[in-house]
Protein backbone atom coordinates (compact mmCIF):
# COMPACT_ATOMS: atom_id res chain seq x y z
CA UNK A 1 0.00 0.00 0.00
CA UNK A 2 1.48 3.02 -1.52
CA UNK A 3 1.50 6.41 1.24
CA UNK A 4 -0.77 8.18 -0.88
CA UNK A 5 -3.38 5.42 -1.02
CA UNK A 6 -2.78 5.33 2.92
CA UNK A 7 -3.46 9.36 3.23
CA UNK A 8 -6.29 9.00 0.84
CA UNK A 9 -7.99 6.38 3.17
CA UNK A 10 -7.42 8.41 6.32
CA UNK A 11 -9.23 10.96 4.65
CA UNK A 12 -12.08 9.51 3.42
CA UNK A 13 -12.67 7.62 6.87
CA UNK A 14 -12.62 11.09 9.16
CA UNK A 15 -14.58 12.68 6.44
CA UNK A 16 -17.40 9.77 6.85
CA UNK A 17 -17.17 9.74 10.23
CA UNK A 18 -17.43 13.27 10.49
CA UNK A 19 -20.16 13.35 8.42
CA UNK A 20 -21.72 10.84 11.27
CA UNK A 21 -20.56 13.37 14.26
CA UNK A 22 -22.52 16.20 12.04
CA UNK A 23 -26.08 14.69 12.88
CA UNK A 24 -25.00 12.73 16.24
CA UNK A 25 -23.09 15.51 17.87
CA UNK A 26 -25.55 17.13 20.72
CA UNK A 27 -24.38 20.71 20.80
CA UNK A 28 -25.37 22.13 17.05
CA UNK A 29 -22.54 24.14 17.53
CA UNK A 30 -20.01 21.17 17.76
CA UNK A 31 -22.38 19.75 14.85
CA UNK A 32 -21.21 23.10 12.05
CA UNK A 33 -17.29 22.17 13.37
CA UNK A 34 -17.56 18.45 12.39
CA UNK A 35 -18.90 19.71 8.95
CA UNK A 36 -16.25 21.83 8.47
CA UNK A 37 -14.03 19.00 9.23
CA UNK A 38 -15.47 17.21 6.81
CA UNK A 39 -15.60 19.82 4.14
CA UNK A 40 -11.46 19.74 4.97
CA UNK A 41 -11.06 15.97 4.20
CA UNK A 42 -12.90 16.28 0.89
CA UNK A 43 -10.53 19.47 -0.31
CA UNK A 44 -7.81 17.22 0.65
CA UNK A 45 -9.42 13.89 -1.47
CA UNK A 46 -8.95 16.86 -4.24
CA UNK A 47 -5.92 17.55 -4.05
CA UNK A 48 -4.68 13.60 -4.06
CA UNK A 49 -7.22 13.26 -7.10
CA UNK A 50 -5.28 16.62 -8.57
CA UNK A 51 -7.79 18.62 -8.45
CA UNK A 52 -6.14 20.88 -6.82
CA UNK A 53 -8.02 24.33 -7.87
CA UNK A 54 -11.81 22.15 -6.96
CA UNK A 55 -10.17 22.01 -3.09
CA UNK A 56 -9.23 25.87 -2.78
CA UNK A 57 -12.44 26.69 -4.06
CA UNK A 58 -13.80 24.23 -1.66
CA UNK A 59 -11.85 25.81 1.11
CA UNK A 60 -12.22 29.18 -0.03
CA UNK A 61 -16.26 29.15 -0.79
CA UNK A 62 -17.56 26.66 1.68
CA UNK A 63 -15.28 27.10 4.72
CA UNK A 64 -14.25 30.39 4.64
CA UNK A 65 -17.42 31.99 4.03
CA UNK A 66 -20.54 29.57 4.01
CA UNK A 67 -19.69 27.92 7.10
CA UNK A 68 -18.81 31.58 8.83
CA UNK A 69 -22.42 32.38 8.32
CA UNK A 70 -23.69 28.70 9.71
CA UNK A 71 -21.56 28.86 12.43
CA UNK A 72 -22.63 32.73 13.13
CA UNK A 73 -26.15 31.74 13.03
CA UNK A 74 -26.31 28.50 15.24
CA UNK A 75 -24.01 30.46 17.52
CA UNK A 76 -26.73 33.36 18.05
CA UNK A 77 -29.44 31.18 18.10
CA UNK A 78 -30.85 30.54 21.59
CA UNK A 79 -31.70 26.63 21.42
CA UNK A 80 -32.92 24.37 23.95
CA UNK A 81 -30.70 20.74 23.55
CA UNK A 82 -33.26 19.00 25.70
CA UNK A 83 -36.30 19.95 23.49
CA UNK A 84 -34.59 18.83 20.48
CA UNK A 85 -33.75 15.63 21.63
CA UNK A 86 -37.73 14.72 22.32
CA UNK A 87 -39.24 12.62 19.26
CA UNK A 88 -36.12 11.14 17.95
CA UNK A 89 -38.09 7.68 17.66
CA UNK A 90 -41.36 9.72 16.43
CA UNK A 91 -39.16 11.19 13.26
CA UNK A 92 -36.78 8.10 12.85
CA UNK A 93 -39.07 5.80 10.40
CA UNK A 94 -39.26 8.78 8.22
CA UNK A 95 -35.62 9.68 8.00
CA UNK A 96 -34.89 6.14 7.69
CA UNK A 97 -37.11 5.98 4.84
CA UNK A 98 -35.16 9.16 3.32
CA UNK A 99 -32.05 7.80 4.08
CA UNK A 100 -32.57 4.38 2.53
CA UNK A 101 -34.01 6.58 -0.43
CA UNK A 102 -30.23 8.47 -0.83
CA UNK A 103 -28.43 5.55 -0.40
CA UNK A 104 -30.05 3.43 -3.12
CA UNK A 105 -29.90 6.68 -5.29
CA UNK A 106 -26.08 6.78 -4.77
CA UNK A 107 -25.93 3.28 -4.98
CA UNK A 108 -27.37 3.36 -8.76
CA UNK A 109 -25.46 6.43 -9.90
CA UNK A 110 -22.09 4.80 -8.35
CA UNK A 111 -22.60 1.42 -10.03
CA UNK A 112 -23.84 2.30 -13.46
CA UNK A 113 -21.02 5.62 -13.55
CA UNK A 114 -19.74 5.92 -16.96
CA UNK A 115 -17.77 8.98 -18.22
CA UNK A 116 -18.77 11.43 -21.15
CA UNK A 117 -16.32 11.54 -23.75
CA UNK A 118 -14.07 14.03 -22.96
CA UNK A 119 -14.67 17.68 -25.02
CA UNK A 120 -12.89 18.64 -27.45
CA UNK A 121 -11.73 21.87 -25.41
CA UNK A 122 -10.22 19.86 -23.15
CA UNK A 123 -8.47 17.97 -25.11
CA UNK A 124 -6.49 20.72 -26.69
CA UNK A 125 -5.51 22.12 -23.24
CA UNK A 126 -4.37 18.59 -22.05
CA UNK A 127 -0.96 19.29 -20.18
CA UNK A 128 -2.47 22.47 -18.46
CA UNK A 129 -2.30 23.02 -15.18
CA UNK A 130 -6.54 22.63 -13.74
CA UNK A 131 -6.80 26.21 -13.39
CA UNK A 132 -6.45 27.09 -16.92
CA UNK A 133 -8.12 23.76 -18.24
CA UNK A 134 -11.28 24.84 -16.24
CA UNK A 135 -11.21 28.14 -17.09
CA UNK A 136 -10.53 27.73 -20.87
CA UNK A 137 -13.56 25.52 -20.42
CA UNK A 138 -16.12 27.05 -18.67
CA UNK A 139 -14.94 30.23 -20.97
CA UNK A 140 -15.16 29.06 -24.21
CA UNK A 141 -17.78 25.64 -24.28
CA UNK A 142 -19.56 26.17 -21.25
CA UNK A 143 -19.57 30.38 -21.66
CA UNK A 144 -23.74 31.16 -22.48
CA UNK A 145 -24.50 28.46 -18.81
CA UNK A 146 -22.16 30.25 -17.28
CA UNK A 147 -23.36 33.59 -18.12
CA UNK A 148 -26.93 32.51 -16.60
CA UNK A 149 -25.24 31.11 -13.43
CA UNK A 150 -24.12 34.85 -12.78
CA UNK A 151 -27.52 36.31 -13.81
CA UNK A 152 -29.13 33.95 -11.27
CA UNK A 153 -26.87 35.26 -8.28
CA UNK A 154 -27.41 38.61 -9.44
CA UNK A 155 -30.93 38.31 -8.61
CA UNK A 156 -30.60 36.90 -5.69
CA UNK A 157 -28.57 39.26 -4.50
CA UNK A 158 -30.95 42.01 -5.22
CA UNK A 159 -33.62 39.60 -4.12
CA UNK A 160 -32.08 39.50 -0.56
CA UNK A 161 -31.49 43.23 -0.45
CA UNK A 162 -34.63 43.99 -1.08
CA UNK A 163 -36.00 41.66 1.23
CA UNK A 164 -34.04 43.08 4.59
CA UNK A 165 -33.72 46.73 3.13
CA UNK A 166 -35.86 48.93 5.55
CA UNK A 167 -35.60 52.49 5.12
CA UNK A 168 -35.92 54.22 8.87
CA UNK A 169 -36.76 57.84 9.27
CA UNK A 170 -35.69 58.46 12.58
CA UNK A 171 -32.05 57.48 12.30
CA UNK A 172 -29.32 59.68 11.99
CA UNK A 173 -26.94 58.93 9.58
CA UNK A 174 -23.28 59.78 9.08
CA UNK A 175 -23.08 62.03 5.71
CA UNK A 176 -19.49 62.19 4.69
CA UNK A 177 -19.81 64.98 2.32
CA UNK A 178 -22.09 66.71 4.20
CA UNK A 179 -19.38 66.56 6.80
CA UNK A 180 -16.23 67.74 4.82
CA UNK A 181 -18.23 70.41 2.69
CA UNK A 182 -19.48 71.74 6.41
CA UNK A 183 -17.81 75.47 6.78
CA UNK A 184 -16.99 77.17 10.12
CA UNK A 185 -19.14 80.24 9.08
CA UNK A 186 -22.17 78.13 8.73
CA UNK A 187 -22.29 75.81 11.71
CA UNK A 188 -20.11 78.04 14.82
CA UNK A 189 -21.68 81.54 15.56
CA UNK A 190 -19.63 83.54 18.28
CA UNK A 191 -21.73 84.57 21.03
CA UNK A 192 -20.32 86.90 23.29
CA UNK A 193 -22.18 86.42 26.87
CA UNK A 194 -22.50 89.32 29.19
CA UNK A 195 -21.00 88.69 32.72
CA UNK A 196 -24.36 87.88 35.27
CA UNK A 197 -26.54 87.07 32.41
CA UNK A 198 -27.50 83.75 30.35
CA UNK A 199 -26.92 82.89 26.89
CA UNK B 1 16.11 -1.50 4.61
CA UNK B 2 18.37 0.49 2.96
CA UNK B 3 15.24 1.23 0.06
CA UNK B 4 12.89 2.14 2.80
CA UNK B 5 15.86 4.84 3.83
CA UNK B 6 15.83 6.44 0.23
CA UNK B 7 12.30 6.18 -0.38
CA UNK B 8 10.71 7.31 2.89
CA UNK B 9 12.97 8.23 5.59
CA UNK B 10 15.54 10.53 3.83
CA UNK B 11 12.93 12.14 1.95
CA UNK B 12 10.79 13.00 5.57
CA UNK B 13 13.99 14.12 7.28
CA UNK B 14 14.65 16.85 4.54
CA UNK B 15 11.20 17.87 4.49
CA UNK B 16 11.13 18.64 8.52
CA UNK B 17 14.60 20.34 8.46
CA UNK B 18 13.38 22.52 5.98
CA UNK B 19 9.99 23.30 7.64
CA UNK B 20 12.09 24.11 10.70
CA UNK B 21 13.86 26.21 8.67
CA UNK B 22 11.26 28.26 8.25
CA UNK B 23 9.33 28.02 11.37
CA UNK B 24 12.18 28.72 13.96
CA UNK B 25 13.22 32.16 12.19
CA UNK B 26 10.11 32.88 12.22
CA UNK B 27 9.35 32.83 15.87
CA UNK B 28 12.27 34.59 16.78
CA UNK B 29 10.75 37.04 14.30
CA UNK B 30 7.64 37.43 15.61
CA UNK B 31 9.37 37.76 19.17
CA UNK B 32 11.58 40.60 18.12
CA UNK B 33 8.58 42.26 16.29
CA UNK B 34 6.85 42.70 19.56
CA UNK B 35 9.93 44.38 20.51
CA UNK B 36 10.43 46.46 17.33
CA UNK B 37 6.70 47.65 17.76
CA UNK B 38 7.54 48.71 21.75
CA UNK B 39 10.75 50.24 20.82
CA UNK B 40 9.14 51.89 17.59
CA UNK B 41 6.29 53.56 19.35
CA UNK B 42 7.92 54.58 21.96
CA UNK B 43 10.88 56.37 19.86
CA UNK B 44 7.45 57.88 18.10
CA UNK B 45 6.59 59.10 21.80
CA UNK B 46 9.43 60.21 22.91
CA UNK B 47 10.23 57.79 25.36
CA UNK B 48 12.53 54.85 25.61
CA UNK B 49 10.69 51.57 25.58
CA UNK B 50 12.06 48.59 27.00
CA UNK B 51 15.61 49.08 28.60
CA UNK B 52 15.81 46.67 32.19
CA UNK B 53 15.92 43.11 30.34
CA UNK B 54 19.24 42.84 29.01
CA UNK B 55 21.20 45.79 26.79
CA UNK B 56 18.71 47.63 25.63
CA UNK B 57 15.96 45.67 26.52
CA UNK B 58 16.69 43.05 23.83
CA UNK B 59 16.01 39.92 26.30
CA UNK B 60 12.26 41.81 26.77
CA UNK B 61 10.80 38.86 24.77
CA UNK B 62 12.27 36.34 26.41
CA UNK B 63 11.22 37.92 29.81
CA UNK B 64 7.90 38.06 28.30
CA UNK B 65 7.77 34.52 27.03
CA UNK B 66 8.57 32.93 30.58
CA UNK B 67 6.37 34.90 31.87
CA UNK B 68 3.45 33.68 30.21
CA UNK B 69 4.91 30.10 30.21
CA UNK B 70 4.66 29.91 33.78
CA UNK B 71 1.76 31.28 34.26
CA UNK B 72 -1.63 29.30 35.40
CA UNK B 73 -3.95 28.42 32.48
CA UNK B 74 -7.63 29.24 33.40
CA UNK B 75 -10.56 27.71 32.18
CA UNK B 76 -13.55 29.42 32.99
CA UNK B 77 -16.43 27.85 34.60
CA UNK B 78 -19.25 26.96 31.50
CA UNK B 79 -16.37 27.08 29.34
CA UNK B 80 -16.80 24.66 26.51
CA UNK B 81 -13.60 23.26 27.65
CA UNK B 82 -12.37 21.22 23.49
CA UNK B 83 -13.24 24.26 21.88
CA UNK B 84 -11.78 26.62 24.24
CA UNK B 85 -8.32 24.63 24.09
CA UNK B 86 -8.74 23.96 20.24
CA UNK B 87 -9.07 28.01 19.34
CA UNK B 88 -5.68 29.35 20.22
CA UNK B 89 -4.38 26.39 18.11
CA UNK B 90 -5.85 27.03 15.15
CA UNK B 91 -5.39 30.41 15.13
CA UNK B 92 -1.43 29.77 15.36
CA UNK B 93 -1.19 26.85 12.90
CA UNK B 94 -3.33 28.90 10.30
CA UNK B 95 -0.49 31.70 10.43
CA UNK B 96 2.20 29.23 10.01
CA UNK B 97 1.19 27.37 7.55
CA UNK B 98 0.50 30.15 5.42
CA UNK B 99 4.74 29.80 4.81
CA UNK B 100 4.47 26.47 3.01
CA UNK B 101 4.25 28.89 -0.46
CA UNK B 102 5.79 32.15 0.56
CA UNK B 103 8.86 31.94 -2.50
CA UNK B 104 12.19 33.42 -0.58
CA UNK B 105 14.19 33.28 -3.71
CA UNK B 106 14.40 31.11 -7.27
CA UNK B 107 13.10 28.02 -6.25
CA UNK B 108 13.26 28.96 -2.76
CA UNK B 109 10.14 27.55 -1.47
CA UNK B 110 8.85 24.88 0.62
CA UNK B 111 5.58 23.97 -1.53
CA UNK B 112 6.07 25.41 -5.09
CA UNK B 113 2.17 24.52 -6.16
CA UNK B 114 0.31 26.21 -8.72
CA UNK B 115 -2.50 27.14 -6.51
CA UNK B 116 -0.59 29.12 -4.34
CA UNK B 117 -2.35 32.49 -4.39
CA UNK B 118 -6.02 30.52 -3.51
CA UNK B 119 -4.06 28.58 -0.87
CA UNK B 120 -3.03 31.81 1.20
CA UNK B 121 -6.38 33.15 0.27
CA UNK B 122 -7.96 30.20 1.98
CA UNK B 123 -5.53 29.96 4.81
CA UNK B 124 -6.18 33.44 5.61
CA UNK B 125 -10.20 33.55 5.15
CA UNK B 126 -9.71 30.96 8.11
CA UNK B 127 -7.94 32.87 10.22
CA UNK B 128 -12.07 34.20 11.50
CA UNK B 129 -12.26 30.53 12.68
CA UNK B 130 -9.64 30.58 15.79
CA UNK B 131 -11.37 34.08 16.98
CA UNK B 132 -14.96 33.10 16.65
CA UNK B 133 -14.54 29.59 17.96
CA UNK B 134 -12.77 31.09 20.87
CA UNK B 135 -15.71 34.30 21.57
CA UNK B 136 -18.13 31.10 21.94
CA UNK B 137 -16.49 28.69 24.00
CA UNK B 138 -15.20 31.07 26.20
CA UNK B 139 -18.99 32.09 27.82
CA UNK B 140 -18.64 35.24 28.51
CA UNK B 141 -20.50 38.53 26.76
CA UNK B 142 -17.49 40.77 26.14
CA UNK B 143 -15.49 37.83 24.52
CA UNK B 144 -18.51 36.76 22.31
CA UNK B 145 -19.43 40.66 21.15
CA UNK B 146 -15.67 40.60 20.35
CA UNK B 147 -15.79 37.73 18.55
CA UNK B 148 -19.34 38.40 16.49
CA UNK B 149 -17.48 42.21 15.28
CA UNK B 150 -14.30 40.39 14.38
CA UNK B 151 -16.27 37.80 11.69
CA UNK B 152 -18.03 40.35 10.31
CA UNK B 153 -15.07 42.34 9.74
CA UNK B 154 -12.82 40.19 8.45
CA UNK B 155 -15.38 38.62 6.04
CA UNK B 156 -16.07 41.98 4.54
CA UNK B 157 -12.52 42.84 3.88
CA UNK B 158 -11.65 39.43 2.96
CA UNK B 159 -13.90 40.48 -0.86
CA UNK B 160 -11.71 43.58 -1.24
CA UNK B 161 -8.54 41.54 -0.88
CA UNK B 162 -9.25 38.99 -2.95
CA UNK B 163 -10.28 41.44 -5.67
CA UNK B 164 -6.88 42.77 -5.31
CA UNK B 165 -5.34 40.02 -5.58
CA UNK B 166 -6.97 38.96 -8.88
CA UNK B 167 -6.22 42.21 -10.68
CA UNK B 168 -2.68 41.26 -9.96
CA UNK B 169 -3.14 37.51 -11.12
CA UNK B 170 -4.79 38.85 -14.09
CA UNK B 171 -1.26 41.06 -14.98
CA UNK B 172 0.96 38.33 -14.07
CA UNK B 173 -1.41 35.31 -15.87
CA UNK B 174 -0.53 32.57 -12.94
CA UNK B 175 -1.79 31.67 -9.81
CA UNK B 176 2.06 30.81 -8.52
CA UNK B 177 3.69 33.08 -6.49
CA UNK B 178 6.91 32.65 -8.02
CA UNK B 179 5.68 32.36 -11.53
CA UNK B 180 4.10 36.28 -10.09
CA UNK B 181 7.40 37.09 -8.76
CA UNK B 182 9.14 36.28 -12.26
CA UNK B 183 6.36 38.48 -13.94
CA UNK B 184 7.32 41.55 -11.95
CA UNK B 185 10.72 40.99 -13.33
CA UNK B 186 9.34 41.74 -17.08
CA UNK B 187 6.95 44.05 -16.69
CA UNK B 188 8.25 46.15 -13.25
CA UNK B 189 7.05 45.70 -9.55
CA UNK B 190 2.75 45.85 -9.93
CA UNK B 191 3.30 48.41 -6.87
CA UNK B 192 3.92 51.04 -10.00
CA UNK B 193 0.95 49.57 -12.13
CA UNK B 194 -1.33 49.18 -9.29
CA UNK B 195 -0.72 51.63 -7.27
CA UNK B 196 -3.99 52.62 -5.87
CA UNK B 197 -4.44 48.70 -5.57
CA UNK B 198 -1.43 48.59 -2.88
CA UNK B 199 -2.87 51.29 -0.83
CA UNK B 200 -5.96 49.53 -0.57
CA UNK B 201 -3.90 46.51 -0.02
CA UNK B 202 -2.39 47.92 2.87
CA UNK B 203 -5.94 48.99 4.10
CA UNK B 204 -7.10 45.47 4.02
CA UNK B 205 -4.67 43.89 5.67
CA UNK B 206 -4.72 45.94 8.31
CA UNK B 207 -8.33 45.22 8.89
CA UNK B 208 -7.65 41.21 7.71
CA UNK B 209 -5.01 40.98 10.81
CA UNK B 210 -7.59 43.02 13.08
CA UNK B 211 -4.64 45.63 13.75
CA UNK B 212 -4.84 49.71 14.35
CA UNK B 213 -6.81 51.06 13.09
CA UNK B 214 -9.39 48.32 13.00
CA UNK B 215 -8.79 46.49 16.15
CA UNK B 216 -12.55 46.84 17.14
CA UNK B 217 -12.62 42.76 18.14
CA UNK B 218 -10.10 43.86 20.62
CA UNK B 219 -11.30 46.83 21.56
CA UNK B 220 -10.31 47.29 24.86
CA UNK B 221 -12.05 50.22 25.85
CA UNK B 222 -15.45 48.96 25.14
CA UNK B 223 -14.73 45.14 25.23
CA UNK B 224 -11.67 44.61 27.79
CA UNK B 225 -10.02 42.83 25.29
CA UNK B 226 -12.31 40.80 23.04
CA UNK B 227 -12.27 37.86 22.09
CA UNK B 228 -9.37 36.69 24.07
CA UNK B 229 -10.59 38.41 27.55
CA UNK B 230 -10.74 35.09 29.42
CA UNK B 231 -7.27 33.38 28.19
CA UNK B 232 -4.44 33.29 30.16
CA UNK B 233 -0.75 31.79 30.14
CA UNK B 234 0.24 29.89 27.30
CA UNK B 235 -3.33 29.60 25.50
CA UNK B 236 -2.82 33.68 25.56
CA UNK B 237 0.45 33.54 24.09
CA UNK B 238 -0.65 31.29 20.73
CA UNK B 239 -3.17 33.97 19.91
CA UNK B 240 -0.27 36.62 20.62
CA UNK B 241 1.77 34.54 18.19
CA UNK B 242 -0.67 33.86 16.15
CA UNK B 243 -1.52 37.39 15.46
CA UNK B 244 1.85 38.68 14.91
CA UNK B 245 2.66 35.61 13.05
CA UNK B 246 -0.24 36.54 10.37
CA UNK B 247 1.07 40.48 10.12
CA UNK B 248 4.39 38.81 8.81
CA UNK B 249 2.62 36.55 7.09
CA UNK B 250 0.57 39.65 5.04
CA UNK B 251 3.75 41.72 4.68
CA UNK B 252 5.59 38.50 2.72
CA UNK B 253 2.30 38.67 1.27
CA UNK B 254 2.16 42.15 0.09
CA UNK B 255 6.47 41.79 -0.86
CA UNK B 256 5.55 39.01 -3.22
CA UNK B 257 2.55 40.15 -4.72
CA UNK B 258 3.53 44.27 -4.78
CA UNK B 259 7.30 44.75 -4.30
CA UNK B 260 8.44 42.08 -6.43
CA UNK B 261 9.35 39.15 -3.65
CA UNK B 262 13.51 38.47 -3.91
CA UNK B 263 14.27 40.79 -6.39
CA UNK B 264 16.24 43.75 -6.32
CA UNK B 265 14.88 46.97 -7.10
CA UNK B 266 17.05 47.92 -9.96
CA UNK B 267 19.19 45.28 -11.75
CA UNK B 268 22.57 46.77 -11.15
CA UNK B 269 25.44 45.52 -9.36
CA UNK B 270 25.56 46.68 -5.72
CA UNK B 271 22.08 45.69 -5.49
CA UNK B 272 22.06 42.09 -7.24
CA UNK B 273 24.84 41.61 -4.97
CA UNK B 274 22.60 41.12 -2.12
CA UNK B 275 20.99 37.61 -1.70
CA UNK B 276 17.42 37.42 -2.62
CA UNK B 277 15.85 35.84 0.69
CA UNK B 278 17.45 39.11 2.27
CA UNK B 279 15.69 41.36 -0.32
CA UNK B 280 12.45 39.72 0.83
CA UNK B 281 13.34 40.35 4.21
CA UNK B 282 13.60 43.89 3.67
CA UNK B 283 10.30 44.43 1.96
CA UNK B 284 8.78 42.89 4.89
CA UNK B 285 10.30 44.70 7.58
CA UNK B 286 9.12 48.03 5.69
CA UNK B 287 5.46 46.69 5.56
CA UNK B 288 5.81 46.12 9.12
CA UNK B 289 6.97 49.29 9.78
CA UNK B 290 3.98 50.64 8.12
CA UNK B 291 1.91 47.92 10.65
CA UNK B 292 2.79 49.83 13.39
CA UNK B 293 3.39 53.25 12.11
CA UNK B 294 -0.21 53.15 11.45
CA UNK B 295 -0.50 52.17 14.97
CA UNK B 296 1.34 55.04 16.68
CA UNK B 297 -0.38 57.41 14.81
CA UNK B 298 -4.66 56.71 13.75
CA UNK B 299 -7.19 56.76 16.35
CA UNK B 300 -9.74 53.53 16.49
CA UNK B 301 -12.55 53.58 13.72
CA UNK B 302 -15.98 53.52 15.12
CA UNK B 303 -17.94 49.98 13.71
CA UNK B 304 -20.13 51.28 11.17
CA UNK B 305 -16.98 53.27 9.76
CA UNK B 306 -15.29 50.36 9.51
CA UNK B 307 -18.32 48.28 7.75
CA UNK B 308 -18.45 51.55 5.17
CA UNK B 309 -15.18 52.10 4.56
CA UNK B 310 -15.19 47.93 3.73
CA UNK B 311 -18.56 48.16 1.56
CA UNK B 312 -18.77 51.44 0.30
CA UNK B 313 -15.20 52.34 -0.95
CA UNK B 314 -13.21 49.60 -0.91
CA UNK B 315 -14.73 46.75 -2.77
CA UNK B 316 -16.43 49.01 -5.64
CA UNK B 317 -13.06 50.58 -5.99
CA UNK B 318 -11.34 47.40 -6.23
CA UNK B 319 -14.14 46.05 -8.34
CA UNK B 320 -13.43 48.86 -11.08
CA UNK B 321 -9.93 48.28 -11.11
CA UNK B 322 -10.59 44.90 -11.58
CA UNK B 323 -12.31 45.80 -14.88
CA UNK B 324 -9.96 48.31 -15.37
CA UNK B 325 -6.83 45.70 -15.68
CA UNK B 326 -8.83 43.40 -17.50
CA UNK B 327 -9.62 45.80 -19.80
CA UNK B 328 -5.80 46.96 -20.20
CA UNK B 329 -4.59 43.08 -20.38
CA UNK B 330 -7.25 42.24 -23.41
CA UNK B 331 -6.75 45.25 -25.47
CA UNK B 332 -2.91 45.50 -25.30
CA UNK B 333 -0.54 42.61 -25.53
CA UNK B 334 1.67 42.32 -22.53
CA UNK B 335 4.93 39.79 -22.50
CA UNK B 336 4.40 37.16 -20.59
CA UNK B 337 7.82 35.13 -18.96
Amino acid sequence: MTAELFVWWMLALVAIASAVMVIAAKNPVHSVLFLILCFFNAAGMFVLIGAEFLAMILVVVYVGAVAVLFLFVVMMLDINFVRLREGFLNYLPVGALVGIVLLAELVLVGTSWALREPSPVLATVEGLDNTRALGSFLYTEHFVVFQIAGLILLVAIIGAIALTLRQRVAVKRQDIARQVHRRPAETVTLVRVETGKGV
Amino acid sequence: MAELFTSTIWPVTVLVLRILLVVVPLLLAVAYLTYAERKIIAAMQLRQGPMVVGPYGLLQPLADGLKLFVKETVIPTGANKVVFLLAPMITFILALIGWAVIPFGEGLVLADINVGVLYLFAVSSLGVYGIIMAGWASNSRYAFLGALRSSAQMVSYEIAIGLIIISVLISAGSLNLSAIVRAQEVHGWYVFWHFPMFMLFLVAILAETNRHPFDLPEDEASLVTGYNVEYSSMTFALFFLGEYANMILMSAITSVLFLGGWLPPLDIWPLTAIPGPLWLILKICLVLFVFIWARATLPRYRYDQLMRLGWKVLLPLSLAWLVLTAGVVVAFPIPRP
